[in-house]
């Protein structure tokens, strides 16, 4: 029996009864990978003797107290190379960075370490996490595993493509304005991202710290939880991180959504939608509907605003957070005599065009004269889009709508910024609020998949999941694999 | 908010106009919390070999976050109630963005427009008489790394190495009000101003290290004005003396260069001690746009009122106060008593050296002539001198119940100060007890007229000093031993005076 493209449970179960090892789980990973990356550009660091290591030692565990072993025990998971595991290089998909291993772990791996899980790699993303194709990569563009000629998304794109090729039946990502949903939808796969502050984001190399998560991608609602479960939770590293206390998901995940008020945003449904992401969406909506929940159409007026909003904050926090890349202590050094010097050189040649692009944009939002007609009015409607959000989670449970106005597009297809920040149009705001978000198939267009977005109010993290669990297990899109999957199975 | 009281000294000339100084102080305040500002990395760098005292969270490696220490907060929070200050419930931490090689974060985590304190003041003397300077604010920030260039200056370095032991260590910026007028009442203000961070344990005091710091805003204007001239700003200043002369040189700098007609542009000037002037480093044009926003990785802070005056209620008694005090139950000048509270470990010796019954002036004294001298020969302080304050103590009762002559009392202070051991114990086993028995004295009285023959027809001719050489020879006979007091009596009765 093959694991590949397999799910965390089904794998999880195996290992307890005794029908597969970490070793072979690692093995078939691994295979796969050689099978298969060459085309889809998934991983950038390859970190297999960890992951011998690793899976010797999930093995021990297992034999020991098969119990007490997390699920996530001898499975192989798939890192977005913004996160640090120390020893082991982290580039965020920057030249910048080459060269850079981080000393420490941050706190999310290393409470899937704890767990058990077995590191195969770090996977590529847009420079920074900056970006919706990950064609901002510095090393090389992910291919999508569905369609070689076209974009996974981003800038999860490698999480999300490392999944749907079936490398790992789990990976961890980030998402910022939609970083881990897009590709999520963009791929056929499970996206999480949990409400702000659930997830610690130490040892996350920021791009905007007000927006970023950790968050999963999984081929099911039910394994995105399960990693959730394990991730989430305070941190005293973190002071951004909740200290209230994390709700099981797997306890309400099988509820049902009979009874529940679920919101459809008029605003979310307008022109840029592609008409098959559109079919899609509305028969989710049906679905949803069949299985006794109620639809009520509501309005989140300032969503128009969302973009522009977001376009200002991110970048000016990201040209704080990228200050440090400046050749003194890590990473790339063009060397000079005179010290501004070396930092032109520095900056100049180890960023990309969009991260300079969104470092000037940032920079001049917060420059002295300009801060309060963009930085202080952006987080003003930044202010209002919450409260618009919180407004109509006091009729709805939750919302429902597409998690991307597209399906997976050619490689560059989108040269100019501006459409390629559309992508983002209808994830962002959920960052702007803080809210969870899920991204789960919902069908095809074109023999692509179609992302449904599940939204929740703040730290309703097992609601989101619960109503996404409920369409899925209804409808089996979940089920769908890509080709490199189909190949091989 | 403030009453500076204008006086003479004060007034400069251009032409014939007359002209005033203003000066603004902004003093930055190492704090003594155990770690670090945002990490655990110890907050005592001074001596570590370089780079050693730090962590991935204080060298700004990626991913890193920052966690506020509370100690800071609290150590903060107790020098703004010293300094009669405002404190809002609500206050936040802002980036201060800047690219510099000491600053690993390439931004500085400080505080902007909701400080954790304002608008409080300072009280102070200069010569004897009471002044007061505003405080604007008092806010708290993270220190930077050190800097070591190959050559003397940055500008001629060849290369530059870093050390970020001192990266995060918890900084406290005290913004002071232009209230000040001389150079004189500035140094009186740093003076007191590191005196009451003493005083509460909040820092050193230590401005050679660079653990106090400050940097000073002077402008000059005619006398009478409301409006404030350009400013300068001027950096570099290591010790109250440099202060001193660099706002002397620079307000007469200032005054020349109006005199001749010049302009004043607004700028940065650095103080070279070996050139004793101030030199231009930075002018406005090239001033830093610092683009501060709040930082996304801290929650403000929320400051409960219980909190506040929790630390109100532990505060010690001030300087000021205490000198106050001292002058009111003790009887104490004002000289004395500030001197005797210049520091909160001075001031303690002092109060419990009195607290054993020892006279408010005799512990004064001694503290303040033998004590301060030979504490200052031994560089020791007393309390860790073989003496201690207990022995100081026990030395004065001796002294004060006439066991001892005062300068037998003088030696033993010398000797014990330095060897240590217990004061009765050795005017017992010496034999060094007063000799205070009229009788005993009796015979040297009669040796000292015996021998003096030209001193006691002096003295009966009417000079009055003439007596001091014959309680010389006594006390000389009795190494010293002798009531003085005692035998000047006997002497003016044997000698009918």
């Amino acid at each position: 029996m093959s694991f590949t493209g397999g799910t965390v449970a089904a794998s999880a179960a195996a290992l307890r009864e005794g029908g597969v090892s970490p070793q072979e789980l690692l093995a078939e990973a691994r295979a796969q990978f050689e099978r298969v990356d060459a085309e889809v550009g998934a991983v950038l660091t390859q970190t297999w003797e960890l992951a011998e290591r690793q899976a010797a030692d999930a093995q021990r565990r297992l034999r020991e107290d098969p119990g007490a072993a997390s699920p996530l025990c001898g499975i192989p998971v798939a890192l977005k190379d913004v996160l640090c595991l120390e020893g082991v290089a982290c580039t965020a998909g920057s030249r910048i960075l080459e060269g850079f291993h981080p000393p420490y772990t941050g706190t999310a791996v290393q409470r899937l370490l704890d767990a058990g899980a077995v590191v195969i790699g770090k996977t590529n993303c847009d420079e920074f996490a900056m970006g919706s194709s990950t064609e901002n990569s510095a090393y090389r563009p992910v291919r999508n595993p569905w369609d070689r000629s076209r974009v996974p998304g981003g800038s999860s794109g490698g999480s999300a493509a490392a999944v749907a090729a079936g490398m790992v039946p789990y990976s961890l990502g980030t998402d910022t304005g939609g970083s881990i949903r897009q590709p999520a939808a963009l791929c056929g796969v499970v996206g999480f991202k949990p409400t702000y502050g659930r997830v610690s984001r130490y040892g996350l190399i920021a791009f905007a710290s007000s927006l970023d998560q950790i968050g999963p991608f999984a081929h099911t609602v039910e394994d995105c939880a399960l990693v959730y479960s394990a991730i989430a939770g305070h941190d005293p590293r973190d002071s951004t991180s909740s200290p209230t206390a994390v709700e099981d998901p797997m306890e309400t995940l099988r509820g049902g959504i009979a009874g529940m008020r679920l919101g459809v945003p008029h605003e979310y449904f307008g022109e840029g939608l592609e008409p098959g992401v559109r079919r899609a969406v509305e028969e989710a909506l049906r679905v949803l509907e069949g299985m006794g929940a109620t639809l009520d159409e509501v309005s989140l007026p300032s969503t128009g605003a969302a973009l522009s909003t977001y376009y200002i904050i991110a970048p000016a926090e990201c040209s704080s957070n990228l200050a440090r890349y400046d050749g003194i202590r890590f990473g790339m050094r063009k060397e000079h005599d005179a010290l501004l010097q070396m930092y032109l050189d520095t900056r100049g040649c180890g960023f990309g065009a969009e991260v300079k692009r969104r470092i000037m944009l940032g920079t001049y939002a917060l420059s002295s004269g300009y801060y309060d007609a963009y930085y202080r009015k952006a987080q003003k409607v930044r202010t209002v889009i919450a409260e618009e959000f919180a407004a109509a989670f006091e009729r709805v449970d939750a919302l429902v709508c597409a998690t991307s106005p597209t399906v997976a597009f050619p490689l560059a297809a989108r040269e100019d910024p501006l459409s390629m920040y559309l992508c983002d149009v209808l994830t962002l705001p959920v960052n702007l609020a803080g809210l969870p978000g899920v991204s789960l198939p919902c069908g095809m267009a074109d023999g692509l998949p179609v992302g449904l977005q599940v939204i929740a109010p703040r730290f309703q993290d097992a609601r989101a999941l619960r109503v996404a669990h409920a369409y899925e297990q209804a409808t089996g899109w979940h089920r769908a694999r890509s080709p490199l999957v189909e190949a091989t199975a | 908010m403030s009453s500076t009281a204008t006086h003479g000294t004060d007034t400069l000339r251009v032409g014939d106009r007359e002209y005033q100084a203003v000066i603004g102080l902004e003093v930055h305040a190492q704090l003594l919390t155990r770690s670090k500002m945002f990490c655990g990395c110890s907050a005592a760098y001074v001596g570590a070999p370089p780079n050693s005292n730090t962590c991935p969270v204080c060298l700004g490696l990626p991913g890193t976050l920052p966690v506020i220490n509370r100690q800071a907060v609290e150590y903060t929070v107790r020098t703004a109630v010293a300094l009669n200050c405002e404190i809002p419930e609500f206050t936040k931490f802002d980036r201060k963005n800047y690219f510099y090689p000491d600053l690993p974060k390439g931004y500085q985590i400080s505080q902007y427009d909701l400080p954790l304190s304002r608008r409080g003041w300072l009280q102070f003397h200069v010569d004897g008489e009471q002044r007061r300077c505003g405080i604007t604010r008092v806010h708290l920030e993270e220190d930077t790394g050190t800097m070591y260039h190959a050559g003397d200056v940055l500008q001629s370095a060849t290369s530059s190495l870093v050390d970020c032991n001192r990266c995060g260590v918890p900084l406290m910026e005290i913004v002071g009000e232009p209230d000040l007028r001389t150079p004189e009442e500035a140094r009186e203000y740093l003076i007191w101003l590191r005196r009451v961070l003493m005083y509460i344990g909040v820092n050193d005091g230590n401005l050679e290290q660079g653990s106090f710091r400050c940097d000073a805003n002077v402008s000059i204007r005619p006398r009478g004005s409301d409006q404030l001239g350009v400013k300068v700003e001027i950096k570099n200043m290591n010790s109250f003396r440099a202060v001193h002369h660099a706002l002397g040189y620079e307000i007469e700098r200032q005054r020349q260069v109006l005199e001749q007609g010049g302009a004043l542009p607004q700028e940065t000037r650095g103080w070279v001690e070996t050139q004793q002037a101030t030199v231009s480093q930075r002018s406005k044009e090239y001033a830093h746009d610092y683009r501060y926003f709040p930082e996304p990785d801290l929650p403000p802070l929320q400051l409960e009122a219980a909190l506040v005056e929790r630390i109100r209620g532990e505060l010690p008694e001030l300087p000021d106060a205490r000198a106050a005090r001292l002058r009111r139950q003790h009887g104490l000048g004002d000289y004395d008593a500030g001197l005797l509270t210049a520091t909160r470990e001075e001031a303690d010796t002092y109060e419990s050296v009195v607290a054993t019954g020892v006279g408010a002036k005799l512990a004064a004294n001694w503290m303040l002539g033998d004590v301060a001298r030979l504490a200052n020969e031994h560089r020791l302080p007393l309390q860790q001198s073989g003496l201690g304050v207990a022995g100081l103590a026990a030395l004065l009762r001796l002294l004060e119940a006439g066991t001892i002559s005062g300068s037998v009392a003088k030696e033993l202070l010398a000797e014990l100060y330095r060897d240590g051991g217990d004061p009765a114990a050795l005017v017992e086993q010496r034999g060094l007890g007063q000799v205070s028995d009229a009788g005993a004295l009796s015979s040297l009285i009669d040796e000292a007229i015996a021998q003096g023959s030209k001193a006691v027809a002096d003295f009966r001719a009417g000079k009055e000093a003439a007596l001091q050489s014959l309680v010389g020879y006594v006390m000389k006979q009795t190494r010293g031993r002798a009531d003085a007091q005692l035998v000047n009596r006997l002497l003016r009765e044997r000698l009918g005076g």
